[in-house]
C-alpha cells in the first residue's frame, strides 16, 4: 500500500462484509501533538475480543481462497513505522472500532493519498450503506452525512453518477487537508 | 459552495429521467476485485474509470460493481466482464488507462481486448 487511503478503503471493506448499516470515518490531525488519527466505525455485527486480537496476524483470516490476511496488519505496520499504533476493539452484534495513530510528520508516514477516491467508491459501491466522513485539521473540520444527502435526494441513489460528482466537488471544496 | 439547492436539481434531474433502473437488472456486469491485493495494485482508480466511462458513454445495461479477492493476487488488478450468454472474460494487471478501450471494444463493439486478457499473460 502506497496510501493511507488504500489502507483506510481496505478496512472499511471489513465494515461491509460485516453487514454494516452505517459507517463513520475519520481522518484526523493534530499538529500539536504531531498526531494522525484515522479511524472507522461501525454498526457491524463485530467480532469477540478474541477475533478481534487475531485479526492482527497476518495468517489469520475468514477467507477460504488463501490463508493469509492482511489488510489490517498492514494498516498496523503503517502506524508503527511512525511511532503510532493501532487499536482494534469489537463487541458481537455491535460492531467494531479500528483506530490507528500515526507520527503526522514522521519520515516513514505514507502520504494521505486520494481520500476521495476511497469515500467515492465506498459510496458509489454500497448506496444502501451509510456513511459519516470526518476530517479534520486542527481546528478545520468537514462533514459528509450521507443521510443528509439521503433526505435530500427523496430515493435517487447515492450511487447516481451526478451524486458522486457532487461529492466529489463538496470534497474538494471543504477538504481541510488539502 | 456546493449546496444543496444542487443536489435538489440532481434529483430531480435524475427522477425525470426514463432510465431509471436499480443494480438487480440483468445485463453486462464488471467485476472489479476489490480485496487487499486488488486495493493495493491499483484497483480503485481502475473501479473509478469504469463507472466513469459506463457513465460518460450512456451505457444503461450495464453495472459496474466489485467482489473481494478472486484468488490470483499476481495478476491484480483483475477485472471480470459477464456479458449475458457469452463466456465471462477476465482481465489482469487492468490499469485506469485501459478502461477506455475495454468499454469501446469489448462492452460496446462485443470484442473482448485480448491483450489484456489472462490468457495473454499466462502464455
Amino acid at each position: 500500500m502506497r496510501e493511507l487511503s488504500l489502507n483506510l478503503l481496505d478496512v472499511a471493506q471489513n465494515s461491509l462484509t460485516a453487514g454494516a448499516s452505517l459507517v463513520e470515518i475519520g481522518v484526523l490531525v493534530n499538529t500539536d501533538k504531531d498526531l494522525l488519527n484515522i479511524y472507522v466505525k461501525d454498526n457491524g455485527k463485530g467480532m469477540t475480543q478474541q477475533q478481534a486480537d487475531a485479526a492482527q496476524n497476518p495468517f489469520f483470516t475468514t477467507r477460504t481462497t488463501r490463508k493469509v490476511g492482511l489488510g489490517i496488519p498492514l494498516f498496523k505496520m503503517a502506524a508503527e513505522m511512525t511511532g503510532g499504533k493501532l487499536a482494534l476493539t469489537s463487541q458481537p452484534n455491535v460492531g467494531t472500532l479500528i483506530s490507528a495513530n500515526f507520527g503526522w510528520t514522521h519520515i516513514d508516514r505514507m502520504p494521505l493519498g486520494d481520500l476521495c477516491g476511497t469515500l467515492t467508491v465506498l459510496i458509489r459501491m454500497n448506496p444502501h450503506v451509510d456513511f459519516v466522513y470526518i476530517e479534520r485539521f486542527n481546528d478545520k473540520e468537514m462533514t459528509l452525512d450521507t443521510r443528509e444527502l439521503r433526505e435530500v435526494l427523496e430515493g435517487v441513489s447515492l450511487s447516481n453518477p451526478d451524486v458522486i460528482a457532487w461529492i466529489e466537488e463538496f470534497y474538494k471544496e471543504n477538504s481541510p487537508l488539502i | 459552495m456546493k449546496s444543496l439547492e444542487e443536489l435538489k436539481a440532481i434529483r430531480d434531474k435524475a427522477k425525470s429521467a426514463i432510465n431509471v433502473r436499480e443494480e438487480s437488472d440483468a445485463g453486462t456486469r464488471i467485476v472489479v476485485g476489490m480485496a487487499t491485493c486488488g486495493i493495493a495494485a491499483g484497483a480503485r482508480p481502475v473501479l473509478n474509470a469504469f463507472a466513469e466511462e459506463v457513465n460518460r458513454r450512456g451505457l444503461k445495461d450495464v453495472m459496474v460493481t466489485q467482489t473481494g479477492c478472486i484468488g490470483i493476487c499476481q495478476y491484480e488488478p483483475v477485472v471480470e466482464v459477464y456479458v449475458p450468454g457469452q463466456e465471462k472474460v477476465t482481465y489482469v494487471k487492468m490499469t485506469r488507462e485501459k478502461v477506455a478501450e475495454v468499454i469501446t471494444e469489448h462492452i460496446v463493439n462485443g470484442r473482448p481486448v485480448t491483450a489484456y486478457t489472462i490468457g495473454a499473460y499466462q502464455n
